[in-house]
């Protein structure tokens, strides 16, 4: 065999002992070790991917999503692309057509008002619109329904119209299927995927094509949606009054038996439609003005920028990129806020642990311990309590002003305001997170020998010049440490400034806090948090730049 | 010791004691007096006390009780940075944060000295080691030798009178140990300044010291030039902690005009040095040096006593010959012998007959 090896070294690629390449045996050995290894760490590993990079990456796509609008209004979007804002003129007929068809269906799935909401944090007011529209869009279709029915009594029978579009034993038009389920799908955060019976026919969509496509929207969502069959019952007002508008124009020369019968009666009907434009008019004289359209076709990309603009107080108009109303610009505020409180909290923390991570490096272990048990307290107690407790310290009628008042420091009438605002919030943090500075700065104290400080002053340093000089520059790999960890954690803290903070103490999270669970804008949430996310990174960046990660030492 | 007289004194300790705990006392009652000038080795084993010594002397540390005085003045009261004494730390101490140019402008420049004169005298410190080339580089980037150098010039370069070194050698390898102890010797001579040396090597106090201090348990237990401290140790403690060493036990039976005879344990008698015996009946520790006991009887003064010895073991170690012997009942008497072209290489199990001069075997306490 050995020979066999040697031979096959020689002139070969070099053989394992069962024959196999070597290369390929020792990647399949390794294979398996590496499978072994991965599969030790999968738990982690998954974990990790579900509560971690999932919904970063789900928080950073919701900052620049947008497809409600071309969801729900898919014809008008596609047919006011062509349309010119700028030019001073309103939208065509058609555009005006395709929005009364649309805004129907989503009325019907009572998606408009969702639609309203969004394009209300573009154009404040338009939501109202929506919800107007949508109650009173089904107007002109009952109108039309029950002339239709007063004349075709045929047609107050569910089963009529399903008779008249559905295939059958006629050729189908699948393609017009699919394109309505993924319709509906989209309109509804669905799949629209569930079974039905109804095909629509070829000839009839050749034929009334509107009409045909209205039954089909309806059917699917009657089926998948409803859970409803559709053969048996009433389509949406929608569908006569397509009918009525149709037959005005339609050639029905093609069509036999029942169906040209029915239809020929239903063509006799004589209903009149006024044009769309008029009929949304009425509804509310808004839609003719130049308004809603532009903002609609201003948002109706599938991304959007929009939330991000609206996080820096901007906005995007069809003029281009602007500035929020002066009223609205609070965002950027609140930013530059929250990176002051936070700076000043990561000083104060440096302040203030400083001497106690010196004194727990330098204590005899004894005391050390028991001073380390004194900074690890904090942790044992609920974040909540310790914020309550600040509020009882520092608010008007609490400790501090109670005992600063019977000292006679301070007048009765003007009790400090300490809490509700910026001060409260700082030293409610500076206590909570200071921990979080200590035990870095403690880690690296500890490595510093106490000899350096001897060499100093044996070198002729006082105890100033040997602590300035020598210990201070070893111990700020420790500050830069405890810095990046406090300020990170107070860059994004919610609960504190939320208790303490009142209106001018909070911080940029508890806006996002309030989008999220209350104006429920997330989109806007989310671009906010991308934003500080990018902050912190950056900061990150910085800080690596100029004092290099590889010297922060947490332990 | 010629150096004794106070007058003439620049390091001295009176009556120093040192406890830490309050319990025990780690230095008891040191009496110790240097003259300028003088290279001074403190050894001992671990824990005998000699850091604590040189941390009172360098300020780290109080006396608990005592007097220590430097040319004259008591420095008790003085702060550390105010003694002007240089020290070179065990583990170098060199500050990481600094190069090795600045950190040896650091004790020039807390001194307030100007640049040129600063950067003349950084020159000058580090010629004296032959470090020039390294001026700009970080102590992290240097070797443990070079960083012991850099921390010689370190401690040299604000020119102090008394230098303190705490086993500066320990942590280097035999070779460079040598070459440094030679230079730091060189150097100290040189410049003329007053050096104290801690070092448990025995090697390193003989070879480097004008004095040497050794320590036990907070004691000074022998204070003299190497050379006494080998030939004429003044107790047990001090013979069997410097080279080795065979002892005997016995029992004094007759001191007359500074010889003691000595009745060992198995029996025999042999002529002794009287060092701290005194009394005829007391128990003794007899010493003799290995390469001091001679086997050929030709070279012993007539009528010297002689004992009994059966070679156990023949070690060849190149220059020498070492040879174990059973002697007196006791397995572990070791003899050295050159290794000269008519020496004799002895095999295991020869009976020889083995003496010496009455001077080279010292009576100890027991
Ligand atoms: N800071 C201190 N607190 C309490 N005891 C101490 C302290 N420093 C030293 N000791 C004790 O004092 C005694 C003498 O210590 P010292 O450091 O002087 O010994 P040493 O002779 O230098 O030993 P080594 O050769 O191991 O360095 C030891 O028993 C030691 O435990
Ligand atoms: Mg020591």
């Amino acid at each position: 065999m050995s020979n066999a090896l040697n031979q096959d070294a020689e002139n070969g690629p070099v053989m394992a002992a069962d024959g196999t390449p070597l290369k390929r045996s020792l990647a399949r050995a390794l294979r398996r070790q590496k499978g072994r290894a991965l599969l030790l760490i999968a738990p982690l590993l998954i974990f990790v991917l579900v509560t971690f990079i999932v919904p970063i990456g789900s928080m950073l796509f919701r900052s620049v999503e947008n497809d409600i609008v071309a969801n729900t209004l898919p014809d008008t979007v596609q047919r006011l692309a062509s349309w010119d804002a700028t030019s001073g003129e309103l939208p065509a007929e058609g555009v005006y057509e395709a929005m009364y068809y649309d805004l129907f269906v989503a009325a019907e799935a009572k998606r408009h008002t969702r639609l309203g909401s969004r394009l209300n944090y573009e154009e404040s007011g338009i939501s109202s619109l929506f919800r107007q529209s949508g109650r009173k869009i089904d107007d002109l279709a009952k109108d039309a329904t029950k002339a239709l029915e007063s004349a075709v009594p045929a047609f107050k029978d569910g089963e009529t119209w399903y008779a008249l579009m559905n295939a059958g034993n006629d050729e189908a038009n699948s393609g017009l299927l699919s394109a309505m389920r993924g319709r509906i799908g989209r309109l509804n955060d669905s799949s629209a995927s569930g079974d039905m019976d109804f095909a629509p026919s070829a000839l009839m969509a050749d034929i009334l094509p509107l009409t045909t496509r209205s039954y089909t929207e309806w059917a699917v969502y009657e089926a998948t949606e409803e859970g409803r069959d559709p053969a048996t019952r009433d389509p949406w007002e929608l569908v006569p009054l397509a009918l009525l508008q149709e037959l005005k124009t339609a050639d029905l020369s093609g069509l036999t038996g029942t169906r040209a019968e029915l239809l020929t009666q239903a063509q006799a009907v004589n209903f009149d439609i006024p044009p769309y434009s008029e009929v949304l008019a009425d509804i509310d004289p808004e839609w003719g003005t130049i308004l809603p359209w532009e903002t609609i076709q201003t948002h109706s990309s599938k991304y959007t920028a929009g939330y991000f603009l609206n996080a820096v107080d901007a906005q995007k108009t069809p003029e281009g990129y602007a500035w929020q109303p002066e009223d609205k610009q609070i965002l950027l505020k609140l930013f530059g806020r929250t990176l002051i409180m936070s700076m000043i909290i990561t000083c104060s923390c440096i302040l203030l642990g400083y001497p106690v991570a010196w004194l727990l490096a330098n204590l005899p272990t004894a005391k050390a311990n028991l001073l380390m048990i004194l900074v690890l307290l904090p942790f044992w107690t609920s974040l909540l309590v310790r914020t309550s407790a600040w509020k009882v310290m520092l608010q008007q009628q609490g400790v501090i002003n109670d005992v600063l008042v019977w000292l006679g420091l301070v007048d009765d009438a003007n009790r400090l305001i300490m809490i509700n605002n910026q001060f409260g919030t700082i030293v409610a943090m500076t206590h909570i997170l200071l921990p979080f500075m200590i035990l870095p700065m403690y880690s690296v104290m500890q490595t510093v020998p106490p000899s350096y400080l001897r060499a100093a002053k044996s070198l002729g340093a006082t105890n100033w010049t040997a602590f300035w000089r020598v210990y201070f520059p070893q111990s700020i790999p420790g500050i830069g440490a405890g810095s990046i960890l406090v300020f990170i954690l107070s860059i994004g803290y919610y609960i504190t400034p939320e208790i303490v903070g009142g209106t001018k103490g909070v911080f940029i999270s508890n806006r996002i806090a309030y989008h999220i669970s209350s104006s429920l804008n997330w989109g806007l949430a989310a671009a906010l948090g991308s934003i500080l996310l990018a902050v912190v990174l950056l900061l990150y960046w910085c800080y690596d730049r100029i004092v290099g990660i590889d010297n922060v030492k947490l332990g | 010791m010629a150096n004794t007289s106070t007058d003439a004194a620049f390091v001295e300790f009176e009556r120093v004691q040192k406890s830490y705990d309050g319990v025990n006392l780690v230095v008891k009652d040191l009496n110790l007096s240097m003259p300028r000038g003088e290279f001074l080795t403190m050894l001992g084993p671990s824990g005998s006390g000699k850091t604590t010594c040189l941390m009172m002397l360098a300020g780290f540390e109080t006396a608990t009780h005592g007097d220590i005085r430097l040319g004259g003045t008591s420095i008790n009261n003085i702060p550390p940075h105010k003694r002007g004494i240089g020290m070179v730390f065990q583990n170098y101490a060199l500050f990481p944060h600094m190069t090795v140019a600045e950190n040896l402008a650091f004790p020039l420049e807390v001194r307030k000295i100007g640049k040129s004169e600063r950067e003349e005298k950084i020159h000058r410190a580090l010629g004296m080691v032959q470090m020039n080339d390294f001026a700009g580089r970080r102590p992290t980037q240097l070797s443990g030798g070079q960083q012991q150098r850099i921390a010689l010039a370190r401690a040299l370069v604000f020119e102090p009178e008394l230098v303190l070194m705490d086993e500066p050698l320990g942590a280097l390898d035999k070779q460079l140990r040598e070459t440094l102890q030679f230079e730091i010797t060189k150097l100290a001579h040189d410049l003329g300044i007053t050096v104290v040396y801690v070092t448990h090597d025995q090697t390193e106090a003989l070879t480097m010291s004008d004095r040497v201090a050794v320590f036990e348990n907070g004691r000074i237990q022998q204070l003299a030039p190497p050379d006494q401290l080998y030939e004429k140790p003044e107790n047990s403690f001090v013979a069997q902690f410097i080279g080795e060493n065979n002892t005997l036990m016995g029992e004094v039976k007759e001191i007359t005009n500074g010889t003691a005879v000595v009745q060992l344990d198995g029996g025999d008698l042999i002529d002794a040095v009287p060092v701290n015996v005194s009394k005829v009946g007391e128990r003794t520790r007899v010493s003799i040096r290995p390469e001091r006991v001679e086997m050929n009887k030709e070279r012993l003064m007539p009528g010297a006593k002689t004992l009994k010895a059966e070679v156990l073991e023949f070690i060849y170690m190149g220059d020498i010959f070492r040879t174990r012997l059973r002697v007196a009942g006791s397995d572990d008497f070791v003899i050295k012998t050159r290794n000269a072209p008519d020496q004799v290489r002895l095999t295991p199990g020869t009976q020889i007959e083995i003496g010496w001069l009455p001077e080279d075997c010292r009576a100890l306490d027991a």
